[in-house]
């Protein structure tokens, strides 16, 4: 009788928090609702709907050509593979085949983005587990990628490179020897990476069988891109389903299966030696010709559905278009990666402490606007 | 001989001469608080700044270079905005407790540098206990963090606070150890003593190994005592957003922000001390006789020394990530705690040995 009462009398109790919308792990306007327990999650609800510009609806209303212009701004990080996945959907349905020279210079900058992205991704994650320096060496390298989309397109992060039919414009002569100079560079900087953070002992503390997301879960939840390949699941859309000119070359799908933090982690760090090598592969043989076909000014889809994925940087982007055969699309559906792996956010982090919350959700490495459109 | 000696000590004998005792040594206590204050209230400025520059130069970065010639009166300029901003806080907020915390940190920093010998003769308060004063009054800080944290009425200031609390209790423990195994050579609490009996070589060389392991569990409980990275889970950015502190604004988090880098210096000036010699030069300078000509030089060592202590705990911030709070606390008690009682054993077996290193 006496401890039950002591018991009672020391009873911890669940506490609610407001994780964001203005916070700065959250990466954005996400909000997470916690419940907590002294420092174990409870539970994790992420509240959505503070950035949502209702882009699918407004496809509704664009011709093709302009809904290119509007998936720059879903997956701010991998816009060229965005505009990349909406013009494949159009040129399939139009039974338009593109120049070789496209489909290279596509997946080159592809690739870039890919890098750029993992880069900033990698200087964030540091953040989020407190080494502050990573941040700006990410930087650094990224800039020189957008660099040279400056100089590609005008643009240096929302670039709306791609065309349904090709290309806007054709490459900057300078762009061979740049990228060129970027992966040399890139290689002696991507082992500092390593240096700084992976093999710190803090940090493999940290990550080390911390927010574990099973194989089986990593399917059931539909994760895709680094979080399932962490998890195991061979999900790689470039490998399965390859697009453009990714048939072409050598690469190899980075897998993992411990399915923790680390495991995501290191997925997204290999990915960035894949990437250089896709593009060292390619990048010495862009075939000549015209940067695009030409298609009709106002673009008529076929009556019918039309489905595309491509791997964004931070998964499989699917783009489903209902046409019925007007300029508009009658229904336009992204499938978004961000939003599957936040949906399992709540799975790999009860348990864990705020600070576990906090890194897993780095390696999720979500991007708001990618997942509230 | 020695000009800022002579100094003070007309001054102190001017006051005595023209006030009565009482009234002359309380006038002389002040004043030298009141220099101390204005002293290390510019030196804190000025370790942010170096906290600016340093963490620029590691993050490919320039840091402040427009307020000033590279950037010198940028500090400033940030504490005068400090200083002229509204006080703002939360309605509910427990109103005493919420303005008196910053006041418990600030004040136990600045009441810590009263016991630093920075020469032979320039130490403020020179008392026979100086080690057991500096560990009792640091820890009076982390009352000011708790006290801030719960009152402001804001659950990530109260998980910062509690975080605070629970992790400066801990490593409290080691700082005192590690301290204490260095006593053993001394065999004095004495800052000053503790100095002197460096003339036949730094503390560190003296009580080689366990004296290494001394200082560097010293480094790792003192880091966590200032709460800095990779200990900084009190005001962790990316998960608390600014922690203990989050409601505070302008002068009140001047007050946190300031004391974070006194202590900083503190802990670094405590290693200098007690490791590394204080204010005595390098052996191997002695020949040359400037100390002798000039004892003020001694300063010049001690802030130097302390220095390069202070560049070494902000390498360690813009290096490593940060721990979560399990595993600081398993670090403390599992491995800090024993490996300090054990090296306490060893010490204490090389004085009764008479193993250690006399130059």
């Amino acid at each position: 009788m006496e401890t039950t009462t002591i018991n009672n009398n020391f009873k911890s109790e669940e506490y609610f928090i407001n994780m964001g919308p203005q916070h700065p792990a959250t990466h954005g306007v996400l909000r997470l609702l916690l419940t907590i327990d002294g420092e174990i999650i409870k539970k994790v609800e992420p509240d959505l709907g503070y950035i949502h510009r209702s882009i699918e609806k407004m496809c509704e209303r664009d011709s093709y050509q302009q809904i290119v212009h509007l998936t720059d701004r879903m997956d701010y990080l991998s816009s060229h593979i965005n505009n990349e996945a909406v013009c494949l959907a159009v040129e399939n349905a139009l039974e338009i085949e593109v120049p070789e020279r496209v489909k290279v210079i596509r997946t080159i900058i592809g690739e870039l983005t890919r890098i750029a992205s993992h880069t900033l991704w990698w200087g964030v994650m540091g953040m989020d587990v407190g080494a502050l320096t990573t941040y700006f060496l990410g930087f650094r390298d990224r800039e020189l990628i957008n660099d040279i989309f400056e100089e590609t397109c005008g643009a240096r992060l929302t670039m709306n490179y791609n065309i349904p039919g090709g290309l806007m414009y054709d490459i900057h002569p300078n762009f061979v020897k740049r990228v060129k100079d970027f992966i040399a560079h890139f290689k002696t900087k991507l082992p500092e990476y390593d240096r700084l953070l992976t093999g710190n002992v803090i940090f493999q503390k940290r990550m080390k069988g911390v927010g574990i997301l099973t194989k089986e879960d990593a399917i059931s939840f539909g994760a895709s891109g680094p979080v399932g390949r962490g998890s195991g699941y061979s999900c790689d859309v470039r490998k399965h389903h390859a697009y453009s000119a990714l048939d072409k070359v050598n690469f190899k799908e980075v897998l993992r299966t411990e399915g923790d933090s680390l495991a995501r982690y290191e997925v997204r760090v290999q990915e960035m030696w894949e990437s250089m090598s896709i593009i060292e592969q390619l990048i010495d043989n862009i075939p000549e010709g015209d940067y695009k076909v030409a298609t009709n000014a106002v673009i008529k889809l076929p009556k019918g559905e039309f489905y595309q994925k491509v791997e964004a940087a931070r998964g499989e982007l699917g783009v489903y278009i209902v046409s019925t055969g007007t300029k508009n699309p009658y229904r336009l559906k992204f499938r978004s990666p961000g939003f599957s792996n936040l949906s399992l956010l709540n799975h790999i982090a009860v348990g864990g402490k705020i600070g576990d919350l906090v890194a897993s959700m780095a390696t999720l490495d979500i991007v708001v606007p990618d997942i509230d459109r | 001989m020695n000009i800022s000696l002579s100094i003070t000590k007309n001054i102190h004998e001017w006051l005595f001469s023209i006030m009565p005792e009482g009234v002359a040594s309380i006038t002389e206590m002040v004043l030298i608080a009141v220099v101390y204050l204005a002293v290390f209230a510019v030196a804190g400025l000025y370790l942010v700044l170096l906290e600016r520059k340093v963490a620029a130069w590691f993050q490919l970065r320039i840091g402040p270079n427009r307020v000033g010639w590279w950037g010198l009166l940028q500090t400033m300029a940030d504490a005068l905005k400090l200083v002229s901003k509204e006080l703002t806080g939360t309605e509910k907020a427990d109103k005493f407790l919420y303005n008196l915390a910053p006041y418990f940190v600030i004040v136990s920093a600045l009441m810590a540098l009263a016991v630093f010998p920075f020469t032979q003769e320039f130490q403020a308060f020179d008392i026979n206990i100086g080690v057991l004063f500096l560990m009792a009054i640091s820890s009076i800080g982390v009352i000011g963090i708790l006290v801030g944290g719960w009152s402001s009425n804001n659950k990530f200031a109260l998980i910062g606070a509690m975080r605070s609390g629970v992790q400066t209790i801990s490593y409290e423990l080691s700082v005192g150890l590690s301290l204490l195994t260095m006593v053993l050579i001394t065999g004095s609490l004495q800052l000053s003593e503790i100095v002197e009996v460096q003339k036949n070589g730094w503390l560190i060389v003296q009580g080689h190994i366990p004296a290494v392991i001394a200082f560097m569990i010293y480094m790792i409980a003192g880091t966590a005592e200032t709460n800095r990275a990779p200990f900084d889970l009190i005001e962790a950015e990316s998960e608390l957003g600014a922690g203990f502190h989050t409601e505070y604004s302008g002068m009140k988090f001047a007050y946190f922000f300031l004391a974070e880098f006194i202590n900083m210096f503190i802990i670094a000036a405590i290693a200098t001390t007690v490791f590394f010699g204080g204010w005595l030069e390098p052996s191997w300078l002695t020949s040359l006789g400037i100390a002798e000509a000039f004892p003020a030089i001694g300063v010049v060592w001690f802030v130097g020394k302390t220095l390069v202590i202070v560049f070494l705990m902000m390498w360690f911030r813009w290096t490593f990530p940060r721990l979560r709070i399990d595993q600081i606390l398993t670090l403390e008690w599992k491995y800090l705690l024993p490996l300090n009682l054990l090296n306490l054993v060893l010490m204490a077996l090389i004085v009764w040995l008479n193993l250690t290193i006399q130059l």
